[in-house]
């Protein structure tokens, strides 16, 4: 039954069966598949990306939904040998097309990683770096999208006195939410997350999923998580992913209380995975 | 922040103004790349065909070169040029110093990985990094004012010797072959020795039968990278080993090798004389030397593998 | 004999080893710090040397080890920068890589007397300059960028891919990612890395035989027109080096005083090459300190 889904007439079902809502949309995937050298690790997926929403991708390690959201932004590009297929429509342009700028699509779809990463320079640096290279150069202007991002990742209060002491000094969970605000700086349309809060205490991860439900009024937003919890408590729409196929997409609720897959269902109620 | 301007205009690569950066940061790192291949290439052309002239433009006879033991390059009437006493004095000189080193840098190095493995490596591995340290030069001076004396007073001979040569090579390369035979050592797998001692072999027979056996390859591999080095090595065995012309018959005579010969008259030698073409000549058998060497090692490191 | 015994005497073999080499290090410095600091003063470091009378100092073939050595990093730490960039980012698994891989490993392990011997060839003969400073940096250049190379090579690979992960996830293109992020990260260790290489070119003489050449002109340290002959900064003005004195004393000097300045100054060269080693390890931990401090 998993090989059904890369048929298209059942993919289309998903998206009948979302058009109650009839929201708008930001990412159009069809049939995406992505291989690494001969082996591939996303068979043929299709779905639609809501706006002003946040979308959460879960499913076992290894089921391809990293491999997924890495397409999203072509941060796949930075693997040997990987390569993806079909279409991920972003304003009418695919994404995937060979003359496509990754450069400037990075900018408008920004990510987050598992592991906090910022970079060995000072808070207010981290913030900068990436504005003063896309052509900001100005002080005022800096300090005021400094200060806009830090309030925006509820960071602004905890380190506005030490803007310029080392981004390293902050705990874990300041250093994901200050990556999260430089991404926010950039001012992107989607921000694509790979289990942000993975790596952190139950507190800090309390606050980066507060930070994330009050994110979506401007951003689109995909999260990959593990943490069924966590899907079931931010998302609004959730995919359900096994060995590279997509298995279920839906609301999330529905997803949590009644899926229509029997696989779902085990997942969700920690029978494997 | 611009998304007032069209999709297609913000996301396509038409707009070309970041990729000028870009491209210029390639080209500059490409540059590199090209001027250390342009650098390997032009050694080898220039120094292959300089070192051809003496048998091409000179007449000198290659057969003679590497098989005649007489040579007289001054001899006005009957020049000869057999280079064959200094052929055999570099490999002579490398491999008794090779002798000498890999018993002590091997040892060293199973001191270090077994025998003493907390401390001993505290105390030998500055002791080699500081025997790395030590220029050449100072190498061949101590050994000209310390072991050449020392061997013509206790020893016997004149002092300079291909003994001396070798002792001084060997102390050289000795720290070569310590580092990357302790590298080999501790590379190997912690279940050898575990399973060795749990049969109740005791140290020494867990050494010998199974992690020396086991490491070898790259045993083999810090030896030859060492006699690369002794074989290259020109102003510290010059200064101690004699520089004559004739072939040793015993480690105590004095003796030469092509580096010492090199060294010697490629200042007063005429640029473009049958003599000083006939260095060049020796020039590329320490070129094609090293490179022999090199395949060598990839021989070995390529058994490693299987 | 029993293997209990084989045991204990193979243990003994391997200390003794070890007190052999520590011995031999020993020895060498205790022979070269005792005897050579004794002639090393003021004076004999900064009048100049003489070819046959006893008491020269050593001035300006001290200069000239510096300066060729400066000359030589500033070509090679570029150069081997670059190089190192192009490794460890652009260079795809292929035949070009391999090649580059090769000739790297075949520079590396050129003796340095056949490198001497191309610098005469390409930096004094076909360029026509004669025996240089110029061409004994470019010669040393030659036996230093394969180190270069490799120690930048590995400090840009192991920078944390997170690192330059973030940074082209924010929009930010390959070399600025490279110049802003990586480099800065990679820094400690190259600059470690390439001062150790310093200590090797300073102690280095084969290569300079017939490159820089076994004579300094008369110098007039007032004179810092570079393109003056008697100019210390002249790049086009032969140049013996402390290593390279030393060689020369021994082998064809006259001044009967050889020991004494070999002394003298193969004390200076070790403990000029011990003070690299130790500034080395010193800038590589205090830069090591300062990022990762978490004040």
């Amino acid at each position: 039954m998993v090989t059904a889904f890369k048929d298209e007439p059942i993919t289309n079902h998903f998206l009948d069966h979302n058009s109650q809502q009839q929201n708008e949309q930001i990412l159009q995937i069809n049939h995406l598949e992505i291989f690494y050298g001969e082996k591939r690790a996303v068979n043929g997926i299709t779905l639609d990306i809501e706006k002003n929403a946040v979308t959460a991708l879960i499913g076992p390690s290894g089921c391809g939904k990293s491999t997924f959201l890495r397409s999203i932004n072509r941060m796949n590009d930075l693997i040997p040998g990987a390569r993806a297929k079909g279409e991920i429509i972003y304003e009418d342009l695919n994404i995937l097309s060979e003359d496509i700028n990754v450069v400037a699509l990075r900018k408008e779809i920004g990510m987050v990683f598992q592991k906090p990463n910022p970079f060995p320079k000072s808070i207010y640096e981290n913030i900068t770096h990436a504005l003063k290279f896309a052509g900001i150069k100005k002080k005022s202007e800096l300090d005021v999208i400094v200060e806009e991002s830090l309030q925006k990742a509820a960071l602004w209060d905890e380190v506005k006195d030490r803007l310029h002491k080392s981004a390293l000094s902050l705990s874990g969970g300041q250093q994901q939410r200050l990556c999260i605000a430089r991404t926010i700086a950039m001012k992107p349309t989607v921000m694509l997350l790979d289990e942000p809060s993975s790596a952190l205490d139950p507190i800090s991860n309390a606050k980066v999923e507060d930070l994330i439900v009050d994110l979506k009024k401007d951003y689109s937003i995909i999260i990959v998580t593990h943490n069924m919890q966590q899907a079931s408590r931010i998302s609004d729409k959730t995919a359900f992913f096994l060995s590279g196929d997509l298995i279920e997409y839906d609301a999330t609720e529905k997803i949590f209380t009644n899926p229509s897959v029997k696989k779902t269902e085990e997942y969700i109620s920690g029978r494997f995975g | 922040m611009e998304k007032l301007i069209p999709a297609k205009e913000r996301l396509l690569k038409s707009n070309k103004k970041w990729m000028d950066g870009e491209l210029r940061g390639k080209i500059l790192v490409i540059l590199c790349a090209v001027i250390m291949i342009s650098v390997t290439i032009s050694i080898t052309i220039f120094l292959g065909s300089k070192g051809l002239q003496s048998f091409i433009h000179n007449g000198v006879s290659l057969i003679e070169f590497i098989t005649s033991k007489h040579w007289n390059p001054t001899n006005q009437a009957s020049p000869q040029y057999g280079a064959l006493p200094f052929i055999l004095g570099s490999f002579a000189v490398t491999f008794a110093a090779a002798l000498v080193a890999a018993p002590l840098g091997i040892g060293g190095a199973i001191f270090m990985t077994e025998i003493a493995p907390s401390w001993g490596k505290k105390i030998l591995q500055p002791v080699i990094e500081l025997l790395v340290g030590i220029p050449s030069v100072v190498y061949g001076f101590i050994g000209l004012t310390v072991l050449v004396p020392f061997i013509r007073e206790h020893v016997g001979g004149l002092g300079f010797s291909l003994l001396a040569g070798t002792i001084v090579l060997a102390i050289m390369i000795l720290p070569t072959v310590t580092t990357i035979a302790t590298d080999a050592m501790s590379s190997l797998p912690k279940n050898l020795r575990e399973g060795s001692y749990a049969l109740g072999a005791t140290r020494w027979q867990t050494i010998r039968k199974v992690l020396i056996p086991a490491a070898m390859p790259n045993l083999l591999t810090a030896i030859v990278l060492g006699m690369a080095r002794a074989f290259g090595e020109a102003l510290a065995v010059q200064m101690v080993i004699g520089n004559v012309r004739d072939i040793p018959s015993n480690i105590l005579d004095a003796s030469a090798t092509l580096t010492t010969i090199i060294t010697l008259n490629m200042g007063h030698t005429t640029y473009g004389s049958v003599e000083n073409n006939t260095l060049w000549s020796m020039g590329l058998i320490l070129l094609i030397m090293s490179f022999a060497f090199i395949l060598l090692i990839r021989y070995l490191s390529s058994r490693r593998k299987m | 004999m029993n293997s209990k015994t084989a045991d204990r005497i193979a243990t003994g073999v391997f200390i003794t080893i070890a007190i052999i080499i520590i011995s031999i290090l020993v020895g060498l410095f205790y022979y070269i710090l005792v005897n050579g600091l004794k002639h090393v003063s003021l004076d004999f470091l900064t009048s100049p040397s003489s070819n046959v009378r006893a008491g020269g100092g050593i001035r300006d073939q001290l200069f000239n080890s510096f300066y060729i050595l400066l000359l030589t990093m500033l070509i090679a730490v570029p150069l081997g920068i670059g190089g190192g960039i192009y490794m460890a980012e652009y260079a795809k698994p292929g035949k070009v890589t391999d090649i580059i891989r090769s000739c790297i490993e075949v520079l590396a392990s050129l003796p340095s007397i056949v490198i001497g011997m191309f610098g005469l060839l390409m930096f004094v003969n076909l360029t026509g300059w004669g025996y240089t400073i110029l061409g004994g940096a470019l010669a040393l250049t030659v036996f230093n960028l394969p180190v270069i190379v490799r120690v930048s090579e590995d400090a840009i690979r192991s920078v944390p891919r997170d690192l330059k992960e973030a940074s082209l996830a924010l929009g930010i293109t390959r070399w600025h990612t490279i110049k802003t992020v990586i480099l800065p990260s990679a820094f400690p260790s190259i600059l470690t890395g390439a001062i150790l290489a310093s200590g090797r070119v300073f102690g280095e003489a084969a290569a300079l035989l017939f490159t820089a050449g076994l004579s300094t002109p008369r110098l007039d340290y007032a004179n810092w027109n570079p393109f003056s002959d008697t100019s210390p900064l002249n790049i086009f003005r032969p140049a013996e080096t402390l290593a390279v004195h030393i060689w020369s004393v021994n082998t064809q000097g006259l001044i009967p005083d050889v020991e004494e300045v070999s002394n003298g100054a193969a004390a200076v060269l070790v403990l000029s090459v011990l003070i690299f080693n130790l500034l080395a390890r010193w800038i590589g931990s205090m830069i090591h300190k300062k990022i990762t401090a978490t004040k």
